[in-house]
């Protein structure tokens, strides 16, 4: 991965803030008690977990990059891939596949031409899934970024899309 | 701030907060999640503007409140004159001026107004026919969350006061094993009990955890707690933790819910500014802290020793139980895990005592559940009622009944790890125990909805992918025998299984059951066993007959247009794939090579002219 330029970057000194002010002394034992938080904090900043990222994380906390790699791949919130500017979640809830919520998956995949949890050539649309955002009135329910979309059926795939412009 | 440092200074900011002038008139507006995201944030600026266009600052007071469980007519308004109150819902912008004219009690031209259909068991009698009890849900659209004195004022950590200077810590648990009061996330485990082993282990250091993990896909009443009323949850934690020898509380909440983290931290911080958390409670010497940890998306660390491994840093993997948490938990200490909705009862029953609470609800299950209603129900929303309401009252009476006239078809509850109920046990008092003698279970409280429309073999086919997408791989029944199952279902909705397919599905789903590691693998069965034991016939049409009697697996369905046709070109028009071809005027085609079974066609012909079968 051409990430070369990424370490003394500004995103690394903020990470690096970011643990300075954890409390990992107190406890050392503890230490790995803040792995999940730094993860999430750390691709809050970066968009993603790529190598460096993990390394740099597993250093801090005593850990083995390869238990970090684990817990990164255990979670889905996690992503060691990076993904699209806009990120379009069909939420694939109970409630939501009732009311067709698959076919909306469908439609997307389709138009955007691309499957569930990849990235346009383009590096525009993330496509994934997500489970239940709690807005079950509202079902079907799409996210993109924070935005949410009610009553979504698959004929307003490109409007929504068309919603994201640069 | 000046800390509050005795009951006494509780109560007298309490009295105080209640005695500040108020306007007239108060406007709630319902600002959870699901209200923002139906677009309750511009009618919020308008009112704010029409306020002061009108010069009502004086007059009219504004409070942004948590959900009012009314999902299905959000944005929700409720506008209080004295002991006069309205609900209007489905506001949009353009109602807000009428809304801020109309005389008190009368009810704006151009509006939708709702019926208040509950009452609050701790100062109200229930009205003929109430059926819904707020007492999770007491404060939840009622107060402003971000208001700590607001939750003071209507009695707020009185119970944390009661507990820590008048109580001694087995009182405490005594008084929550006499309330009965049973586990809410899902299986129903006594609390006290819960709190009794934690509390007879030695200290020096134990853990309450919060699970606010809310996985079920279509259960949303624990984030509408934690983003309606966060300090319930708080000051039920600090009790179980005078009651058991903890000083230390984690709040597990999945990271999905930005809204609850933010008024989660916010009310955390307040409190500890006010004392309310934090060494010496009330001055009783009893110190208590609490911490959020973020999930990070895996359904499994609903599963409490998963869940500590992932507060631990680690994979959310579930281990063997014993040794169970409340003998070893979290860092190895003795630790209790409750859920959100378990813990908002707490502070009820301290204020008001077990026999209060055991005179609502049932014998065995005291006390009220949350429903989430959701799927294809006319009244999509929150409901809390006492145990022991049948499912034709909380579908038909408060849910009202099916959309668009359909028919019902089942109703499942505890989600991925329950079953179906269906129209035959509509009249079943539910609690936790006779929802599992029907093959389904409590769960937290998720209830989906399903009509004549939906097929029974493809919701079986949705739980299990489910399950497989979040099975941690741990053990293998689990892991590679709902691969399996999932295998076999496909082939059924595809039109390719055997008769020989429905028998190997019985016996792997009952090995699945009986040697799955933990609740999530040993339940997993439970969508499959419990739609076949009341569907049968479907997964027999399926497979006999190659038919969907649903009309919803795509695979055993086509479309065609008839000879009622008259060429007008609506659904080429509409068609995504460009799949129907035809001269205007006359019939049109579908080409079945490219057609994808969107089924827009079907829907937009006003002609009825293209079939199904």
């Amino acid at each position: 991965m051409s990430c070369g330029g990424v370490h003394g970057s500004a995103q690394f000194a903020e990470l690096e803030r970011y643990m300075s002010s954890l409390p990992l002394e107190e406890n050392p034992e503890r230490k790995r008690g803040f792995l999940i938080q730094s993860l999430h904090r750390a691709q809050n900043i970066f968009g993603y977990l790529p190598p460096e990222v993990q390394k740099f994380v597993a250093d801090r906390l005593g850990l083995h990059v390869s238990e970090v790699y684990g817990v990164i791949s255990f979670y889905s919130y996690f992503t060691d891939q990076p993904v699209g500017r806009y990120k379009i979640n069909v939420c694939a809830g109970t409630a939501c596949f009732v009311k067709g919520s698959a076919k909306v998956l469908d439609e997307f995949k389709r138009y955007l031409g691309i499957r569930e949890g990849e990235t346009t050539g383009d590096g525009k649309f993330f496509l994934g899934a997500l489970r239940c955002v709690g807005a079950c009135s509202l079902a079907p329910v799409v996210m993109v970024n924070d935005r949410v979309y009610g009553n979504v059926t698959a004929k307003m795939v490109p409007d929504i899309i068309n919603d994201c412009a640069d | 701030m000046q800390k509050i440092t005795s009951p006494a200074e509780l109560a007298a900011l309490a009295d105080a907060v209640n005695q500040r002038p108020r306007a007239p008139r108060r406007i709630l507006i319902s600002m959870g999640t699901c209200g923002i995201a139906a677009g309750a944030t511009p009618v919020r600026d308008a009112i704010i503007d029409e306020i002061a266009a009108q010069r009502l600052e004086r007059d009219v007071e504004l409070v942004e409140v948590g959900c009012m469980g009314l999902c299905h007519a959000e944005p929700t308004l409720m506008v209080i004159d004295g002991d006069r109150t309205l609900i209007y819902g489905d506001v949009g912008v353009g109602q807000v001026p009428a809304i801020l004219s109309a005389a008190p009690g009368e009810a704006a031209v151009g509006t939708r107004t709702l019926e208040r259909n509950w009452y609050y068991p701790e100062c109200e009698k229930p009205a003929e026919g109430e059926l819904q009890a707020r007492i999770v849900l007491r404060n939840t659209g009622r107060l402003d969350p971000e208001d700590t004195d607001a939750y003071i004022a209507a009695g707020g950590y009185q119970a944390l006061a009661k507990a820590v200077t008048t109580m001694q810590p087995q009182e405490v648990i005594q008084l929550i094993v006499d309330s009965g009061l049973r586990g809410r996330g899902g299986g129903g485990f006594p609390t006290g009990k819960k709190w009794q082993f934690a509390a007879a282990q030695p200290g020096p250091e134990k853990f309450m955890i919060c699970n606010a993990d809310e996985g079920d896909p279509g259960a949303f009443m624990d984030r509408a707690v934690l983003e309606g009323d966060p300090n319930a949850v708080l000051e039920a934690m600090a009790i179980g933790g005078y009651a058991t020898g903890a000083s230390k509380g984690v709040i597990y909440i999945r990271a999905e819910y930005p809204l609850a983290v933010r008024r989660l931290q916010g009310a955390i911080d307040r409190a500890v500014e006010m004392g309310l958390l934090g060494r010496n409670i009330f001055g009783s010497g009893f110190s208590f802290e609490i911490e959020l940890k973020y999930g990070a998306g895996a359904f499994v660390c609903g599963e409490e020793t998963a869940l500590i491994h992932s507060i631990e840093g680690m994979r959310g993997e579930p281990t063997f139980k014993p040794p169970f948490p409340a003998v070893q938990g979290l860092w190895k200490k003795p630790t209790v895990v409750n859920n959100v909705e378990t813990y908002a009862c707490i502070p009820a029953i301290v204020r008001n005592g077990a026999d209060w609470f055991r005179s609502i609800g049932t014998a065995g299950s005291p006390g009220t559940k949350v429903f989430a209603l959701a799927g294809k129900i006319s009244h999509v929303g929150l409901a809390e009622v006492p145990m022991g309401m049948t499912l034709r009252q909380i579908i038909f009476g408060i849910g009202a009944g099916i959309k668009g006239g359909k028919e019902f078809k089942a109703v499942q509850t505890g989600g991925p790890s329950g079953g179906c109920i269906t129209a035959a046990n509509l009249d079943t008092a539910i609690d936790y125990d006779t929802l599992k003698a029907l093959g389904s279970m409590m769960g937290s409280g998720g209830m989906i909805v399903m009509d004549e429309d939906d097929c029974m073999v493809n919701i079986a086919k949705f739980f299990l992918e489910f399950t497989l997408d979040e099975s941690c791989g741990k053990c293998t029944p689990c892991r590679i025998g709902n691969k399996r199952m999932h295998e076999l279902l496909d082939d059924i909705t595809s039109g390719r299984a055997t008769m020989e397919t429905l028998d190997k599905l019985k016996l792997l789903s009952r090995t699945i059951k009986d040697t799955a590691l933990c609740g999530l693998g040993q339940t997993s069965p439970n969508p499959v066993l419990s739609t076949l034991a009341n569907f049968e016939d479907e997964y027999l049409a399926h497979i006999r007959d190659h038919r969907c009697p649903a009309g919803s697996c795509a695979k055993l369905i086509h479309y065609e247009i008839s000879a009622r046709c008259i060429g007008c070109g609506l659904c080429a028009r509409n068609c995504p794939v460009d799949a129907i071809s035809g001269e205007r005027k006359e019939r049109h085609v579908i080409d079945q090579s490219k057609c994808i079974k969107c089924g827009v066609c079907h829907q937009t012909c006003k002609f009825h002219a293209v079939d199904k079968n």
